[in-house]
């Protein structure tokens, strides 16, 4: 097993933490992984995205131009790393960030409207965490139980008590995520 | 005759006994061996022989480790108070002080000197103003009066060209983590007195952990300045010392 | 299950970790993008009040590895960190420290020069710490770590090193490994040694004090007597081959059998692995050699695949050229040795090195 996900979206739509909670629970599954940024004036406002890797065997290099999956927050994002999905592989990106729909036809690609369903409970700091679920739907690639462990161990301890919304988001994440093709 | 007379019983001084045999490289006239003596007696009377860490700096006194009988690190040019921020703070117990001239002290070292006293650490810098470089050959230093002969101020220090000497001493009594700055001189043997009871009190100051403390001398150079050793203490009285007013600048205690 | 106790964690804030449990007596850093998180990770452990361990936040570069030397001199295992600018400035102290033959571990987490540059991952620093920087002849011990894991095992080795023959040591590792998050297995805390011991194993150079000896300790540079001044470097360039002779350390993978050999290291080291495999996946025979000490370099390695008729070798660097250097001196005209390498931030991927060495070597 080895999946290599790349998410991307604007600085503060939880990006790189969504990226933590996927690779410490990878962590809890007894995978390699690792976790790549790029970082710097991006992280203040502009696109952010992380690489990660989860594998059974030790990961070689720990950035990729060629993805598994992508996780996409907006126009820019998807512009940029819709052609290094390899063919067969996943895309998923929230409606609400994504003016012009994908195009490629050799890959499978989901839309969820993570951002529209956090405005309507009012839960707008569970959105990373409900596309996660939707991911984990589309790619199982981690147990539940351990997706839990991997969200207790990279929440900061003041955001603990938000536990069970985040779980509550990822189970959501899962039931609006819809296949486009 | 002079032989007649060298008997013990008719002794009334001698070398202090951590001031060490190694024949001292100063000019005649030059106060650093004064300022020397001082500090290894102190350092003798409180004790703290074992005890202590001393810094020296880049200029004359870059020799000052082979005249007293301590643990001594050379610093780099204008390093000396970091250098000894981490000897103290990984030596809380032990007296650690730097010793640095003008150059040193007031032009390469500015901001290290400055940044250690705002950090008030429980050092000491006992700090030689001679208003010139004395070890490179009678430059410029950030102290060198207005009109004053040197080196690269072959026609006297011209503030248009050169901008303006600045007491740097004064300058630190606005900081919070400086406690004791003081300025002595060593020219006459009262002036030798006070400045040995403000050194005491400076390394009381630091040991009692009260922060950052100073002790500038205002010292002659006969070489740099081209004068006598006794023209030298008297220029430095006529000249010097107006411009860099003798006595304590600010003698107080740590903000809580 | 004992994979549960493993920590994510990133490659800076290891460091800080590390630090700690390897027994640290003091921190001296000034901020500096991409390797902020060394210090703002040690002030929120704030080891001060658990193993006694300093942290200062000092006012510049300058003045922070001017803290090293002054703790350095003293017998007590400091360090600093910082990124490329910020180990210019401390250039002139690396040369003190060196000279003085002092201990101590200096973190270099590269990015992207000259000048300012960028704040991206580089390797543009291989001259600078393998070969001075600072003035005059002297060397550091210089650490490549390529995970996250190895960034925590450096700190403890570079000590280790640093103390065995009085050298400072570096960790030469890139933003890329600075900011990246891996699996780290923490070790366990090593205690700090007390006044007491570091007297007893350090007494003959440490300026800790007199304490109960008779002669007093100096730590200087100055040696006006040409003689001596000859002197103190013949000891260091002996400590320097007796260095080269018993620490060089390097990862070979699959160069067994390899036909070409791509050196690498550092985070350009783990790309390059992935080009190892997409090369033997097509059937060609190419290893990678992974030197884990820069310096000492692992020339006997390198010319031993040579001598055993490896075709051709690719040094693949994030820069414009700098370890090739000491690629060709080993591979010493047996065979050709090319470059590759991306500068200004950009990081190769592994199909890239690939098409290069094609290219450049197999034709």
């Amino acid at each position: 097993m080895k999946e290599t996900i790349i998410i991307a979206g604007f600085g503060g739509q939880g990006v790189l933490s969504m990226g933590k909670i996927l690779a410490y629970s990878g962590v809890m599954q007894d995978y390699e992984v690792s976790w790549m940024p790029s970082y710097g004036p991006e992280m203040r406002g502009g696109t952010a995205n992380v690489t990660v890797i989860l594998s059974d065997r030790k990961i070689s290099s720990p950035i990729a131009n060629v993805f598994d999956s992508a996780i996409i927050l907006n126009q820019q994002s998807l512009d940029k790393f819709e052609p290094l999905i390899r063919p067969g592989g996943v895309l998923i990106y929230d409606t609400n960030g994504v003016v012009s729909a994908p195009t490629r036809e050799d890959i499978e690609v989901y839309s969820i409207d993570a951002a529209a369903e956090c405005a309507r409970t009012g839960q707008s700091k569970m959105f990373n965490t409900m596309i996660l679920g939707g991911y984990l739907k589309v790619r199982p690639i981690v147990q539940m139980e351990n997706v839990i462990e991997g969200l207790r161990k990279s929440l900061p301890e003041r955001a603990l008590r938000f536990l069970p919304q985040n779980e509550a988001a990822i189970v959501r994440g899962g039931e609006i995520i819809k296949r486009i093709r | 005759m002079a032989e007649d007379i060298i008997k013990a019983e008719n002794k009334v001084y001698d070398k202090p006994r951590l001031i060490t045999d190694t024949t001292m490289h100063y000019c005649p006239g030059c106060s650093h061996g004064t300022v020397h003596k001082l500090i290894a007696e102190v350092i003798d009377e409180m004790g703290l022989e074992s005890n202590t860490i001393a810094v020296s700096p880049v200029g004359c006194s870059v020799f000052a480790y082979k005249y007293i009988d301590v643990d001594w690190v050379e610093a780099a040019h204008g390093r000396a108070c970091a250098v000894a921020t981490a000897v103290k703070r990984l030596h809380p117990q032990n007296l650690v002080f730097t010793y640095q001239g003008d150059g040193d002290l007031a032009a390469i070292g500015t901001g290290e000197t400055i940044h250690a006293a705002a950090r008030g650490e429980n050092i000491v810098t006992i700090f030689i103003n001679n208003a010139i470089y004395g070890m490179t050959g009678g430059q410029m230093s950030p102290t060198t009066l207005l009109g004053m002969k040197s080196a690269t101020t072959p026609c006297g220090r011209d503030s248009a060209l050169n901008g303006f000497p600045y007491k740097i001493a004064d300058m630190l009594a606005h900081l919070d983590g400086a406690t004791y700055l003081t300025r002595q001189s060593v020219h006459t043997p009262a002036a030798v007195r006070k400045c040995k009871k403000a050194i005491r009190k400076a390394f009381e100051n630091s040991l009692a952990g009260n922060g950052y403390s100073l002790v500038e001398v205002v010292a002659a150079c006969s070489s740099g300045w081209k004068l006598s050793p006794v023209e030298a203490n008297r220029w430095m009285e006529e000249n010097l010392v107006p411009a860099y007013p003798l006595g304590d600048i600010k003698s107080s205690t740590l903000p809580k | 299950m004992a994979a549960k106790d493993i920590k994510l964690m990133k490659g800076n804030e290891v460091i800080a970790h590390a630090a700690i449990r390897y027994g640290c007596d003091g921190y001296f850093g000034y901020p500096i993008t991409p390797q902020s998180e060394v210090m703002e990770t040690l002030m929120e452990l704030r080891p001060w009040e658990t193993t006694g361990m300093v942290v200062l936040q000092a006012e510049s570069e300058l003045s922070s590895i001017n803290m090293v030397y002054g703790g350095a001199t003293t017998g007590k295992r400091v360090m600093t960190s910082s990124s490329s600018p910020g180990v210019s400035l401390m250039c002139e102290g690396l040369s003190y420290l060196a000279a003085c033959e002092l201990p101590c571990l200096v973190v270099n987490c590269q990015r992207g020069g000259p000048g300012l540059g960028t704040i991206q991952p580089s390797q543009g620093d291989y001259f600078q710490a393998c070969k001075g920087g600072g003035h005059g002849d002297y060397h550091l011990i210089v650490l490549a770590p390529a995970s996250v894991q190895e960034m925590y095992d450096f700190v403890g080795l570079g000590f280790d090193l640093a103390f065995k023959y009085r050298i400072p040591s570096m960790i030469l590792a890139d933003g890329a490994i600075g900011q990246m998050m891996e699996k780290v297995v923490l070790s366990e805390q090593r205690p700090r040694f007390s006044d007491e011991e570091i007297a007893e194993r350090y007494g003959s150079w440490a300026t800790c004090g007199k304490g109960k000896r008779k002669e007093r300790n100096i730590a200087t540079s100055l040696f006006m007597d040409s003689a001596e001044m000859e002197e103190v470097n013949l000891r260091l360039q002996a400590k320097y081959r007796a260095i080269e002779s018993a620490e060089a350390r390097w990862e070979e993978i699959e160069c067994e059998d390899a036909d070409y050999v791509i050196v690498a290291y550092g985070s350009s080291a783990r790309i390059c692995s992935a080009t190892v495999e997409m090369a033997r996946e097509e059937g060609i025979k190419l290893g990678l050699l992974r030197p884990i000490t820069l310096y000492p370099f692992p020339t006997e390695a390198i010319k031993s695949l040579a001598q055993r008729g490896v075709k051709g070798f690719l040094s693949a660097e994030l820069n414009a050229g700098q370890m090739v250097e000491d690629v060709r001196l080993a591979v010493n005209g047996l065979a050709p040795v090319e470059h590759y390498g991306r500068m200004g931030g950009i990081l190769f991927n592994p199909d890239e090195v690939l098409d290069v060495l094609k290219s450049k070597l197999i034709k």
